[in-house]
């Protein structure tokens, strides 16, 4: 036997491993469209299979015609549910994490309000809608308002935490350089409190995301929620399901930009991983 | 004996009030010198951390009087370095960064940081150097070893000069070998700058290695119930700790901390 051949026996099984693993990374990679392909499929299928009338549950490629033909309506209001969020959100994250940093840095703060805003929180903010309606009228400003009161809550705690759990030696030996509270509270409880900020933001936006489109459905003259209400009392049911179809991809689009600025900040929690697992410094 | 750079007389401490309270420190007294390495050893809960809260201000007595360099210690000192057995870097600097913290906060540094940069960084490369860590300087903690994280700290307690280091049983959690380098490369630092340095540490070949004078605490309440000095000369080497000499002195200290577990138990 020569060395070539010797080489090959070698070789192949590496070269099939390797390939393997390209298989099976594309595979996990493409899986999530597979998913999303897979059920539309299946949907589809089914309401013709079992000849389900559209307005009780239109087939995929009828909503998709539906939407396409309401284009121009859909975008509308999707972007105007896309600015009642996003302001909500900045409200949440300037008040986030004002409150947030100062009830996680003082325990006073912290066992005074922390009580008084778990209650709160526990309030359905869909129950607030009506309250607002009558304070501030039908239209967007109900809407920002919701989704700022459904968000600012993970932020605040989140930001609250990192801060309050500052490892109590890393507290001594600034203090005992002669640290202000002020010192330790920027150099060390802001900075670590960063990884849980951005993960709450994944939470944050998905939730606003969610108030306003309730706010919406029972009190505004536009965006999405209200465009959805406006199909289905009109029975255009495959229209209807159109506007949920644009919802579910905003919100994918609103987590994966948060998703992107958290990677982008702060890569050091991460620590090499995939998993976005918040590291507790 | 002139009054020392640490002197406690009669102090005591208590938790919490009323008969519930414990009582971590009761009658404890002791000095230190100017430059002196001081070991403090006893047995497990004997108060030997509330100790090292107590002479930096960070907790106040409940009786007693504290004083470090003839003044009373009223609140926490400024001018004190300190590591415990956990490093606790900050995991979003790097290892320069990190033990450049000091110099932010501490007085007179932090208002010359900015214009004297390049002298601190020289300064911080040398002490990174001086415990073989110049090539981690951009690294990150996750990405050093226990044993190096530990150096690291040991550079950050060390970097603003303080005339007074407090070491809470910096080694505790690294293996023998490790724990021997880092005797060497503290050993090393406290020659470089000899500030006043109080060791408390459960390792009585730590103690006998790095210490001038180790004294021993008794059972909680804690007070210090002996006093040896180290009769050893510097700079020492590993292999004294296995001299006659040194292991005398530890056979006799384990039996006084032997000796104080089984009077409270």
């Amino acid at each position: 036997m020569d060395a070539t051949s010797q080489d090959d026996v070698f070789l192949e099984p590496d070269q099939i491993a390797v390939r393997r693993a390209r298989n099976r990374k594309f595979l996990r990679a493409a899986s999530p469209y597979i998913v999303i392909i897979g059920s539309f499929l299946l949907w589809e299928l089914g309401v013709w299979l079992l000849r389900i009338e559209s307005f009780v549950l239109p087939a995929p490629s009828q909503i998709f015609v539906a939407g396409w033909e309401w284009r121009g309506p859909i975008l509308e209001a999707a972007w105007q549910t896309f600015l009642t969020t996003f302001i909500g959100f900045l409200l949440a994250i300037v008040v986030g994490v004002i409150a947030g940093t100062a009830i996680g840095a003082s325990p006073v703060l912290y066992d005074a309000f922390y009580p008084a805003l778990i209650g709160f929180n526990s309030v359905p903010k869909v129950a607030v809608v009506p309250i607002l309606v009558i304070w501030f009228g039908i239209g967007s400003v109900p809407a920002i308002i919701t989704a700022f009161l459904i968000s600012f809550f993970p932020i605040l705690v989140n930001v609250a935490t990192g801060i309050a759990t500052v490892e109590p030696e890393l507290r001594d030996v600034l203090r005992a350089l002669g640290a202000k509270q002020h010192q330790i509270l920027t150099k060390v409880g802001l900075p670590r409190s960063m990884p849980y900020f951005f993960a709450s933001l994944k939470i944050a936006i998905s939730v606003a995301f969610i108030g306003s489109i309730v706010a919406e459905t029972v009190a505004a003259d536009a965006g999405i929620g209200h465009f959805m209400l406006v199909a289905s009392s009109r029975f255009q049911v495959p229209l209807a399901f159109a506007a949920l179809v644009v919802t579910g991809v905003m919100g994918i689009l609103m987590y994966a930009i948060a998703v992107m600025i958290e990677r982008r900040m702060t890569g050091w929690a991460m620590r090499g991983t995939d998993t976005g697992i918040i590291a507790g410094g | 004996m002139a009054a020392g750079f640490v002197e406690l007389d009669k102090v005591a401490l208590r938790y919490g009030g009323g008969p519930e309270g414990t009582i971590a420190l009761r009658n404890t007294s002791l000095s230190v010198q100017q430059g002196e390495f001081v070991a403090v050893v006893g047995p497990s809960g004997c108060g030997k951390s509330t100790l090292m809260k107590v002479i930096t201000g960070l907790w106040p007595a409940s009786a007693g009087s504290v004083s470090v360099d003839g003044q009373k210690v009223t609140k926490p000192l400024s001018i004190v370095g300190m590591a415990f057995q956990n490093p606790s870097l900050l995991p979003w600097r790097s290892t320069l960064s990190n033990i450049m913290l000091p110099l932010e906060i501490a007085q007179p540094h932090a208002s010359k940081l900015r214009r004297e940069n390049a002298e601190y960084l020289a300064k911080a490369r040398k002490m990174l150097e001086l415990v073989g860590l110049q090539a981690f300087e951009a690294k990150y903690p996750w990405q050093l070893s226990g044993g190096m994280q530990q150096r690291a700290s040991l550079c950050r307690a060390l970097i603003h000069d303080p005339s007074l280091l407090m070491l809470d049983e910096p080694f505790g959690a690294l293996d023998m070998f490790t724990r021997e380098e880092l005797w060497l490369a503290l050993q090393e630092l406290w020659l470089a700058s000899k500030p006043t340095v109080i060791l408390v540490t459960h390792d009585l070949r730590e103690a006998v290695f790095l210490a001038d004078r180790v004294l021993v605490m008794s059972d909680r309440p804690g007070r210090i119930i002996a006093n040896h000095a180290v009769d050893l000369p510097r700079p020492r080497t590993l292999e004294m700790t296995f001299e006659p000499k040194a292991i005398g002195l530890i056979q006799e200290l384990r039996d006084q901390i032997s000796v104080a577990r089984k009077t409270s138990h």
